[in-house]
């Protein structure tokens, strides 16, 4: 049987929250709140309202998930 | 602070992947229940005829592997209610038997697991039906020759990367999607484990395959798009364009002297 993964999907952010949570709105018209991937603290990645980014969403939990990268 | 006169400490650092090391003796253990899946396959493949309900077969699995001294690995798991997983022609996996017929041309995929001693295997093949299409009977061998080519990268020392590189390489050159959303896992005293076993990634990439690792491959291939969609039962997975697709899946130990593949049915991996 095999394991659902974790999904990652694009989307725009829409509002930055303290602790670098951001609102994302994504490509579906969701939106979900999406904190920074360790590795994006440690390379020290703005981001920013309007920046497209990616997400990571767990299937458990569709209105979190984790800012992975951010598109140039 | 000054801290260049404190002692330095060696940590180990601790293995926070999740992987475990099986035992020579649970392998063993998981061995047996790979075979209960494994004659189950047989005689399921056997069976299998037009005008079925996939019910029928989930009926011969749950008695075949009571039979053999196990326990159904799906039934139950996350509230799944049956013993094996039967996906007809546009679904991929994790389709519900029920009142379904089975008709002549139809593309089925059977994913069957067992436990034993409270160790679980996990395995899955897909069958044409009487007269299939040329193309569903080319998805089918495709399907089945690029779970063998990640079994190929299953040996100590290389990565989860090298598994999911060689599937996707074999089937996307044949123009065929490989499915992202659900992938391979390790196997043990729980169905999924660490890590995954995506069907796609890159060579040398990934967590490092070390002997006793014990996982499950298994490509998904769909003759149109990679991309799914779940239906409202909660579990049945589909090809989004509904175009056919295929599973096979082995549980394998990875050894010091490669990959044993412990759900093979007659020894063979066929």
């Amino acid at each position: 049987m095999a394991k659902k993964e974790a999904i990652e999907v694009e989307g725009t952010v829409t509002e930055a929250l303290p602790n670098a949570v951001f609102r994302v709105e994504l490509a579906n018209g969701h939106m979900v709140l999406g904190h920074i991937s360790g590795k994006m603290r440690m390379h020290f990645i703005r981001v920013l309202p309007g920046d497209r980014v990616l997400v990571e969403l767990s299937p458990y939990d569709l209105t979190r998930g984790r800012v992975t990268f951010r598109f140039r | 602070m000054e801290r260049k006169h404190l002692p330095s400490i060696e940590i180990a650092e601790p293995d926070l992947s999740g992987i475990t090391i099986k035992s020579v003796q649970e392998i063993d253990t998981m061995r047996e229940a790979g075979q209960v899946v494994a004659t189950t396959i047989e005689l399921l493949m056997a069976s299998i005829q037009p005008g079925m309900k996939t019910r029928e077969l989930d009926a011969i699995a749950s008695r075949e592997i009571k039979r053999l001294g196990a326990l159904p690995a799906f039934k139950g798991y996350r509230g799944f209610p049956a013993t094996i997983c039967v996906s007809l022609n546009q679904e991929i996996v994790h389709g519900i038997p029920g009142d379904l017929i089975i008709r002549d041309g139809d593309v089925v995929s059977m994913d069957v697991g067992a436990i034993v001693d409270g160790y679980f295997s996990d395995s899955a093949v897909t069958v044409g039906v009487g007269n299939v299409t040329h193309e569903a009977e080319q998805l089918i061998e495709a399907t089945r020759l690029s779970l063998e080519k990640g079994i190929e990268q299953a040996t100590v020392g290389k990565r989860v990367g090298d598994i999911g590189a060689a599937v996707q390489r074999y089937a996307e050159a044949q123009g065929y999607g490989v499915v992202r959303e659900y992938v391979g896992h390790g196997v043990g005293r729980a169905l999924h484990e660490e890590p995954s076993i995506p069907n796609y990634g890159d060579p040398g990439k990934g967590p490092l395959l070390r002997a006793g690792m014990v996982i499950a491959i298994e490509p998904m291939l769909n003759l149109g798009t990679w991309q799914t969609r779940a239906l409202d039962d909660g579990w049945t997975v589909e090809t989004a364009d509904g175009k056919i697709s295929a599973h096979y899946e082995h549980t394998l130990a990875i050894t010091e002297e490669g990959p044993e593949v412990l759900t093979a049915r007659n020894g063979s991996v066929r």
